[in-house]
């Protein structure tokens, strides 16, 4: 059964592979075509995509639009009027010294592409990777996770339909069809996901030199100074809870993980919190309106089991009621768990916001560098010489002030990890860059070749190897000029 | 002369001292020195004032280590390192300055930029061919984006490696830049570490054994490899430039021993001897008519290298091809200047990197059928065409896939800061040099800057149709949608 299995996907390897080799995905007209077609398909089946997120993680419809549907399409849009402008080459100056010579970069595909996809958004995250790869002219196949199984049966059903079956494949499965997927030859592997995965890829794809993007996640801190203005602190409270609960519940590589905040401010802001939540969500933890329930059981037992841990359960100061059957947990708040337990040295990716308070806010500087680089640091503050400092004393993917997960809109910014939380960017032109190869080009003539490359060597060659590393023009000339009157143009005289 | 970095020959660079020698530049780093632009600065200048003032002594071990000509010791890597120096020191104000980028209505108000940010503490594996060069200049685009730095030179270029190890630990500043010399153990010691960055230069065996170390930990790494570097040559060319260019880039590049050096010739069978013929009479001019004796050869690395190369040669099929040279001096690890014409396709010379001074020449019947032969291979470092054909010039752009292409010459376009040097597939993956450098030693921070105003009640729960419609209008950036929305049309 393996075997045969293995043989089918090889054989879709080397169709790709074959296609590839015709040059059919390298003209813009190819990529335009696959790029409209995602947007048709989107637009086509709007209903069908709020279905399958429903059914995989419980997501609204409004939720699923923001998160999903809105992205995918905001990224084909700027990619279709984009995409011929990013595959001109980038024109190179060159040292007069190359004269007469022309330089330039050209960006390339690389060939054929594999894109991991994870289950928390999946959708955009197999739909907006692979229009990377398309548009920089690349195969594809996508491995949708199986841990959400209607999308991705919606990802195989639907994308044939719509997409040149010859160049762009969706391969389902579970753990068993990724390894036999890791033993293909790639040119480039897109993987979005968790650490441990991240490094099972990267070793895989060593066997092959293949270069891989990482998008992984980590305890993204919201660091939280201390507001007067109560319509600021109840923006401040939107934004902190949409930027917990509102993407998945919580389980998305952005989401805000824990929150740093000043012991004189924690409890004024945790009623804004509270009372946010519950305009939000409602105030039955039996009927949650508008929030995602937990992925599966697997990830609600490991939520549970940190919610269940004595020392844990102490902290918890709001909610913290699950309901097994719906799989969904309430958001829950807890203050200062102790720092060593689970909640704070694991990636929670759930609804479970824990408060750690400081005496001053300045702490929460050294606090973060003490763990590994997140994806994401958000900090709410107006204090610009405190800006400053967090952007040049931490490190992170990315930092956003004043509010949260809104980053990940702005096609202008690139979007990737540092450290634990990942390498490689995306999105807008640096999603085609990370599919490319950028191809040096030099183009040189044969007139005006200078002798002096040549052995056999001698002083005269040296002297003039020296000045033109120098791009010391002058001394050429003079060096030409003076070669028959050594005596007078002699080195010491030029040095 | 006392550097901590040597250690004595008795003592063992093993995990532990690895282990140590990390967390001791971490603490340099997060202590923040090396990120000030003075820091850099200083540091880069030390680079230029200990290559200025020890050039002799370089050009020294070079001719220890590989017998390099005093001229090609000085161009190829002497004046490359200063000229990199020099400018990295003239732009780094500017590359550390960053960059503001437009934001679109969606997030409206805001603003954003992108902050450069040194990686941490990073690892520069150097290779034997361009010891100092292949050493320094990697290093130079580390200490640029501000990180602290391990180098490890190659072993197989002895006089090099402890020449690297003196000078940098007298001119450098010891708590962030080391130099940790060391063969196999020594650098899998280094490898278990946790790196924010290896850089490695050398083949791909060995590249894949630093990704597969460098993924344990999610390390980005830059490989430069190398490969079977072709060079298309048409007729309606300058013969005599062309032939010159090629042997500069073929014996002129260390005998043949380096990554981008011209591994073979790909011509049409008419053209062939015409070629062959200049190409013999240039190599008389260059080398004259004793290459084994001339000073200005390099000679094969080391005894294993020699043997590597000679058994190239050792099949009778492919000895049979030999038109010009072929001899070889093995008490001197001497090989001269060797054409090939026609080798069987299936030889080991003409499926491994020859990195060596032998030039096998194959020849097809059209010349377009080259780029089907190129492509049929491993991608390679660089790829050269010799024609005024502009057709032709464009089609090779388009079709061959290697690191770079060079037009017209060989091997030049890395003298050029403004362009990216490195691989693709098997030649490798990451660039640098110039720019490139700064940036492959650097994370690009995004950073958003928003304010309390403007917030768009349709982001909240809890959610409805209204919301929904002003969502879509937002998200696709169409002015007249949101205004539509927002007025509740």
């Amino acid at each position: 059964m393996e075997a045969e299995e293995g043989l089918r996907l090889g054989r879709s390897v080397a169709e790709l592979r074959e296609t590839f080799r015709s040059g059919r995905t390298r003209g813009v007209a190819w990529r335009k075509s696959q790029l409209r077609a995602i947007l048709k398909l989107v637009d086509d089946h709007e209903d069908a995509i709020f279905e399958a997120l429903h059914q995989d993680l419980g997501k609204h419809p409004v939720e699923v639009y923001r998160d999903e549907i809105g992205v995918v399409k905001k990224s084909a849009t700027n990619s279709l009027s984009c995409v011929e402008k990013w595959m001109a080459p980038k024109k190179g100056q060159l040292p007069l010294l190359f004269f007469p010579a022309r330089g330039e970069v050209l960006p390339e595909p690389l060939g054929l592409v594999l894109i991991f996809v994870p289950w928390n958004f999946p959708i955009a995250l197999a739909l907006d990777p692979l229009m990377g790869a398309i548009s920089a002219g690349n195969t594809v196949v996508v491995k949708p996770s199986e841990l959400a199984p209607a999308c991705s049966s919606f990802l195989a059903n639907t994308l044939p339909l719509y997409l040149d079956s010859k160049a762009v494949k969706v391969i389902e499965g579970g753990t068993d069809i990724s390894q036999q997927l890791l033993q293909q030859k790639w040119d480039k592997i897109f993987f979005t996901g968790s650490t441990r995965v991240g490094r099972i890829v990267m070793s895989e794809a060593a066997k092959h030199l293949t270069p891989v993007t990482l998008e992984l996640g980590g305890k993204c801190p919201i660091i939280l100074d201390t507001l007067s203005d109560p319509s600021e602190i109840k923006v401040a409270a939107k934004r902190i809870a949409g930027g917990k609960w509102g993407p998945c519940s919580g389980q998305a590589c952005i989401a805000i993980d824990y929150l740093l905040v000043e012991q004189k401010f924690a409890s004024t802001m945790i009623e804004f919190l509270k009372k946010t939540i519950s305009r939000f969500y409602g105030e039955n933890p039996k009927n949650l309106k508008n929030l995602s329930r937990i992925v599966n059981k697997h990830q609600f037992e490991r939520l549970r089991n940190i919610l269940e841990d004595p020392s844990i359960a102490a902290s918890i100061i709001h909610g913290g009621s699950l309901d097994e059957k719906n799989l969904t947990i309430e958001p829950t708040i807890l203050l200062n768990p102790p720092l060593d337990a689970d909640i704070m040295t694991e990636e929670i990716f759930g609804p479970l916001l824990p408060i750690i308070t400081l005496t001053n806010i300045q702490e929460s500087i050294e606090f973060i560098n003490s763990r590994p680089k997140p994806l994401a640091i958000y900090a709410f503050t107006k204090n610009d010489s405190f800006k400053k400092k967090i952007l040049a004393e931490t490190s992170s993917g990315s930092v956003t002030f004043n509010d949260t997960m809104i980053q990940f809109v702005c096609d202008s910014l690139p979007f990737g990890g540092v450290g634990q939380s990942g390498f490689g960017r995306y999105h807008g032109k640096y999603s085609f860059d990370t599919f490319s190869h950028e191809k040096a080009v030099l183009h040189r003539s044969f007139f005006l070749d200078l002798e002096p490359r040549y052995p056999p060597w001698n002083d005269f060659k040296m002297q003039f190897i020296r000045f033109a590393y120098m791009f010391d023009y002058l001394r050429i000339v003079l060096l030409l000029l003076g070669y028959k009157l050594k005596k007078i143009f002699s080195p010491g005289h030029l040095a | 002369m006392a550097s901590e970095d040597k250690k004595p020959k008795a003592a063992c660079f093993d995990g532990e001292a690895a282990r140590s020698l990390v967390t001791e530049l971490r603490k340099t780093f997060d202590a923040g020195k090396t990120k000030s632009y003075e820091w850099r600065v200083s540091q880069l200048k030390s680079l230029l004032k200990l290559t200025k003032d020890h050039e002799n002594d370089i050009i020294e071990a070079l001719r220890t280590d590989l017998s390099k000509p005093v001229l090609e010791a000085f161009v190829s890597e002497i004046a490359m390192l200063k000229s990199s120096c020099e400018f990295t020191l003239k732009q780094l104000k500017r590359w550390m300055v960053p960059e503001k980028v437009k934001t679109s209505i969606t997030t409206f108000p805001s603003s954003a930029e992108i902050v450069p940010e040194p990686l941490g503490v990073v690892l520069v594996i150097s290779a034997w061919n361009y010891p100092f060069l292949l050493s320094l200049d990697p290093v130079i685009g580390a200490i640029a984006a501000g990180n602290a730095v391990v180098l490890k030179p190659s072993e197989i270029a002895p006089a090099t490696s402890s020449l690297l190890a003196k000078l940098l630990g007298e001119y450098m500043d010891r708590s962030a830049v080391k130099v940790i010399e060391g063969a196999v153990p020594e650098t899998s010691a280094l490898l278990e570490q946790k790196w924010d960055k290896i850089f490695y230069t050398g083949n791909g065996k060995v590249g894949r054994i630093v990704l597969a170390a460098a993924a344990k930990h999610l390390t980005p790494v830059d490989l430069e490899l190398g490969g079977k570097c072709p060079v298309i040559v048409d007729s309606n060319i300058n013969l005599i430039v062309t032939a010159r260019r090629i042997i500069a880039g073929k014996w002129g590049m260390n005998n043949g021993q380096a990554c981008i050096s011209a591994d073979h010739i790909i011509t049409t069978k008419d053209f062939a001897p015409k070629l062959i013929d200049a190409l013999k009479v240039e190599l008389v001019k260059f080398y004259g008519n004793e290459p084994l004796v001339s000073e200005d050869l390099s000679r094969i690395v080391s005894s294993n290298h020699f043997a590597r190369v000679t058994k190239l040669l050792d099949d009778d099929k492919v000895a049979g091809k030999i038109v010009h040279g072929g001899q070889n001096d093995q008490n001197n690890l001497k090989i001269a200047p060797t054409i090939l014409l026609d080798v069987p396709e299936d030889c080991l010379m003409m499926n491994e990197e020859i990195f060596g001074p032998l030039l096998p020449i194959v020849t097809v019947n059209n010349l377009e059928d080259s780029f089907k032969i190129i492509n049929s291979r491993e991608k390679p470092l660089a790829a050269y065409i010799f024609t005024t054909n502009k057709r032709l010039k464009e089609a090779f752009v388009k079709n061959v896939s290697a690191g770079g292409l060079l037009i017209n010459d060989v091997a030049l376009h890395i003298a050029n800061p403004y362009l990216p040097f490195g691989g693709v597939g098997e030649s490798g993956m990451g660039s640098y040099h110039g720019r490139f450098s700064f940036d492959t030693f650097t994370h690009k921070k995004a950073v958003l800057y928003r304010s309390f105003a403007g917030d768009a009640s349709a982001r909240y729960p809890p959610y409805t149709p209204g919301k929904l419609k002003l969502l879509k209008a937002l998200l696709s950036g169409n002015i007249l949608g949101i205004i539509r929305a927002l007025i509740g049309w």
